[in-house]
């Protein structure tokens, strides 16, 4: 496919402006820029067809079957995005008085009510924009928490082994040193170890849970006492919220701060990487240092004497929680429950289909999503989950998640959301089944997988040594 | 109610018999029965499709859409070509995740490769990433990028916009290192406080167009923050880039801004860019996503998703920065938005937005007491007085559906962009003498 500066032809253009009205100004010469740009010259035709072409070769929700664990990839409802293209929302500006923006601010304590219910939490902030940017607003939380209380001896945050990167990136980038915590046969928190970590340097303990193989941690409860008997808080990490919303709640499990993907949990769209919604929820010990905006808290918060500051402009993805909010209301009391429950049913009853063509890591009742290991098939045939991953490319479906959590070697980690139907199941079970049959025969057909796909396997080692990260104009 | 679910009730039960339970309940035996909920969450019932969808519509009726908007600090209100939403509404792109599986992602992959290419050009440097938060957050990032072991120490220009300003204060207090504020001198950076930095500076940040919309005397900046041995980081407003100088053409390090004004609509502050582009030496510096050109098999072109070595997936609490998610979406908007403008286009609406600021302060300052606070060169925005409580003199342009400049103190600070023909502001000038009685 040709690029945009491979279709530019000098002297094209898309006409978009009128001409100037005003007196003609020179701009002075010393600020003046001397070389233009390159960017593309091209008529409107070419940019709608350029994208159109790109667009086949791009596979979303609305494409196919996406069971990416950990990313909860389930269905972006269209109201949601009718709400956000309201102008009323779209065309807001953010600093303007807050007689002007009552809708804006009724949509975010709207938000901030159900939200809060829903998680057992006392407050949140809708300012961090996307799930990483959330833990790293919910350690500076706790580190400010440490810091009022003259605590300056808790430097430590405890992550388990399992934990997804961001959970460490995180913590270091809130000036914490990390201390890992091995799991147990289970995947869950290993008890003793916790025991162990723990003493009057640990800030606080990061957990998901479910955790990333898909189970819930039978021992939330002692977990987090441990934690709080030593002085530390704890963190949840939302991204497996959709396993349970409706069913427990992270601050009834003792959980202090929590944050929320909005693009996972509750359905607004992925957009090829964002942008996505890192809200955080806490309790009322943590509540006034929640983050602010310099310029905008008078028409938004009013003075917060005590917060940590602010880790972005203004009060966050603003659309992205109208698009979540069309969801919360629509679904209800009921509709959050029962779309937890069937997207547990999902992955158990697609655990259940497969398990006889691979192996689950943790064979038992699971949560929202599961993880196959494909240690054994690997070390039989030599395919990896690598190949599978790629064979299931030439199927029409997205792969699972994988070499992800880390502790589980070959790993796919299959999550199938809740608005899959049975068939879809069935069929991506067919297909496993049918793939595990062509290792038996041909293995070596697999790495050869994709064959159906505009490219084959790209070469990233050869990406990464010898980086061309944009395109090179010849003068 | 409604519901995304579509399973019915009979696929239900036999779905939870397949695999050997009785009802939902049952799949939730490893939740101690102490928090196990009994009833439902406490939040209203479900609506049907039309009933949420009116409840959004009276809340978007409850905000003031302005019809003309003179304010910007951070936030523009820029004419979006409608070739831009056309581009980004395909559910291809809407509803896809991170291009994890290349084969399968090559239109994001290379969409993504389009826009480090552009904005690259458009600032005139080596290379960029594939997008972050927002302008505020790129700035954080942006000077962790040049902390090393012996220089931890961050110096940023009071006249940068007060919420980047706090961002980068809660980047610093977060790593722990030094962060400090230079002084301005009549609305500027005060180059005197660059003749002895600290020899532990890691790197300066300026805005160019500032916070008052003044352009600092920013190579002069770059010349001594270099000759301190420091990184120079600049923050900019893109849409000035299609007429002024670019960061790379007055030699700073790191660049990083607000790239809402390409394309995106105001949002009450969000889902916004935060674009970031670097020098090539710092290219493995940088934090997030990159995509890179590489070959298949075949040696047909690919892209793909590389340098992953820096990422948090990889490297843990050892990785460049923790983003993972970030604003694709809004970079491809950016992308259609400079394709759409093309190098003419960009020029062209920068000019428009310069001729018709300088207008605008020109037919201000005609009126008593609003005359600008400053004399230094602007791009698009500027401050001046006010000869009327700002306040009350905000209220009646607002009643006058007429959004006016941003009132800090006792003065405003005005924004002008291309929407604004020589007949608006006319109309404008016109309202505000009325407004003051004159």
């Amino acid at each position: 496919m040709k690029l945009l500066f491979e279709r530019s032809v000098p002297g094209r253009r898309t006409f978009i402006l009128p001409g100037s009205s005003f007196p003609k100004r020179e701009v002075p010469e010393q600020l003046k820029r001397k070389a233009a740009p390159h960017l593309p010259e091209l008529s409107e035709v070419e940019i709608s067809r350029h994208y159109t072409e790109l667009a086949k070769q791009a596979f979303g929700v609305n494409s196919g079957f996406y069971p990416l664990g950990s990313c909860t990839m389930k269905y972006n409802p269209r109201v949601n995005e009718a709400a956000a293209a309201l102008p009323g929302f779209a065309r807001i500006h953010p600093l303007q008085p807050k007689d002007t923006v009552q809708g804006c601010l009724e949509v975010i304590e709207q938000a901030r009510k159900l939200l809060c219910e829903i998680t057992g939490m006392d407050d949140m902030t809708f300012q961090p924009a996307a799930g990483a940017h959330g833990e790293y607003a919910g350690l500076l939380l706790i580190k400010k928490y440490h810091e009022s209380r003259g605590d300056s001896k808790r430097t430590r945050v405890i992550v388990p082994d399992s934990a997804h990167g961001t959970n460490p990136a995180s913590a270091a980038m809130a000036g914490f040193t990390v201390t890992t915590v091995p799991s147990d046969e289970d995947g869950c928190v290993d008890l003793e170890a916790l025991k162990a970590a723990l003493d009057d340097t640990v800030a606080g303990l990061m957990l998901t849970n479910p955790n990333t193989v898909g189970i819930f941690d039978r021992n939330i409860l002692e977990i987090t006492r441990l934690v709080h008997e030593a002085g530390g808080l704890n963190y949840y990490d939302g991204a497996n919220l959709n396993a349970i919303m409706g069913w427990v709640r992270p601050g009834d499990m003792g959980f202090d701060v929590i944050h929320l993907n909005l693009h996972k949990t509750f359905s607004t769209p992925h957009g090829g990487g964002g942008p996505g919604a890192g809200p955080v929820g806490c309790k009322k010990l943590l509540m006034d240092f929640l983050p602010s905006s310099s310029i905008g808290s008078r028409v938004f918060e009013g003075e917060m004497p005590h917060t940590l500051g602010q880790i972005r402009a203004f009060y966050g993805n603003f659309l992205v929680v109208v698009r979540a909010l069309t969801y919360i209301l629509t679904l209800g009391r009921e509709g959050i429950a029962q779309a937890s429950g069937m997207a547990v049913l999902n992955a158990n009853y697609l655990m259940r289909r497969v398990r006889g063509a691979f192996t689950p890591a943790f064979d038992r009742i699971c949560m929202h999503e599961f993880v196959l290991t494909l240690e054994d098939v690997k070390k039989e045939t030599g395919v990896s989950a690598l190949d599978v991953a790629k064979t299931l490319l030439d199927h029409g479906m997205h792969p699972p998640t994988m070499y992800f959590p880390l502790i589980v070697h070959e790993a796919l980690m299959v999550e199938p959301t809740e608005t899959e139907s049975r068939e879809t199941l069935d069929g991506a079970a067919e297909v496993f089944i049918r793939i595990r049959e062509m290792i038996g025969k041909e293995p070596e057909k697999l790495h050869l997988s994709p064959l159906t796909t505009p490219i084959g396997r790209p070469d990233e080692v050869g990406a990464a040594r010898n980086p061309r990260v944009r395109y090179e104009f010849s003068e | 109610m409604g519901s995304y679910l579509p399973g019915t009730r009979d696929e239900q039960q036999s779905m939870l018999k397949a695999v050997g339970l009785e009802k939902l309940e049952d799949l939730f035996t490893d939740v101690p029965a102490q928090v196990l909920l009994k009833d439902s969450v406490r939040i209203p019932a479900g609506l049907s499709e039309m009933q949420a969808r009116e409840e959004m519509e009276r809340l978007a009726a409850k905000n003031t859409v302005f019809g003309t908007i003179l304010r910007g600090a951070g936030a523009y209100d820029h004419y979006i070509p409608a070739i831009v939403s056309s581009v980004t509404g395909k559910e291809e792109f809407l509803t896809t995740y991170t291009p994890y599986q290349a084969e399968i992602s090559q239109g994001v992959l290379q969409s993504i490769f389009e826009y480090q290419t552009m904005i690259s050009e458009l600032t005139g440097m080596d290379v960029s990433n594939a997008s972050l938060y927002d302008g505020a957050s790129a700035a954080g990032e942006g000077v962790m990028m040049t902390l090393t072991r012996k220089r931890e120490r961050v110096l940023v220009a009071a006249t940068v916009h007060p919420e980047v300003l706090n961002t980068i204060r809660t980047y610093c207090w977060g790593r722990g290192v030094p962060f400090d504020v230079l002084p301005e001198k009549d609305g500027k950076l005060d180059l005197d406080a660059l003749n002895s930095l600290p020899e532990d500076t890691a790197c300066v940040y300026l805005q160019h167009p500032n916070f008052y919309g003044l352009f600092e005397e920013a190579e002069k900046a770059a010349e001594r923050i270099h000759q301190a041995g420091a990184k120079a980081v600049m923050g900019v407003y893109p849409i000035s880039l299609g007429l002024f100088k670019s960061p790379g053409e007055m030699g700073y390090d790191i660049a990083v801004g607000e790239g809402q004004p390409l394309g995106l609509p105001l949002s009450w502050g969000g889902p916004y860019l935060g674009f970031m582009t670097a020098k090539k030496d710092m290219m493995r510096s940088l934090p997030g996503r990159i995509v890179g050109e590489t070959t298949d098999h075949q040696g047909r072109r690919a892209f793909v998703l590389t340098l992953q070595a820096r990422e948090q997936h990889i490297r843990r609490e050892k990785a460049s920065s923790n983003v993972c998610t970030n604003q694709a979406l809004c970079a491809m908007t950016a992308s259609a938005y400079l394709a759409a403008m093309g190098p003419e286009g960009m020029r062209e609406v920068a000019s428009l937005c310069y001729e018709g600021a300088h207008y605008f302060a020109d037919e201000l300052a005609r009126i008593k007491g609003f005359g600008r606070t400053h004399t230094g060169e602007f791009f698009n925005e500027f401050m001046t007085g006010c000869p009327m409580d700002v306040r009350a003199f905000e209220k009646e342009m607002a009643r006058r559906g007429i959004l006016c400049g941003l009132t800090l103190g006792d003065r405003l600070l005005w924004c002008v962009t291309e929407k604004l023909d020589k007949g608006k502001i006319d109309h404008v000038i016109s309202v505000i003498r009325e407004v003051c009685g004159l």
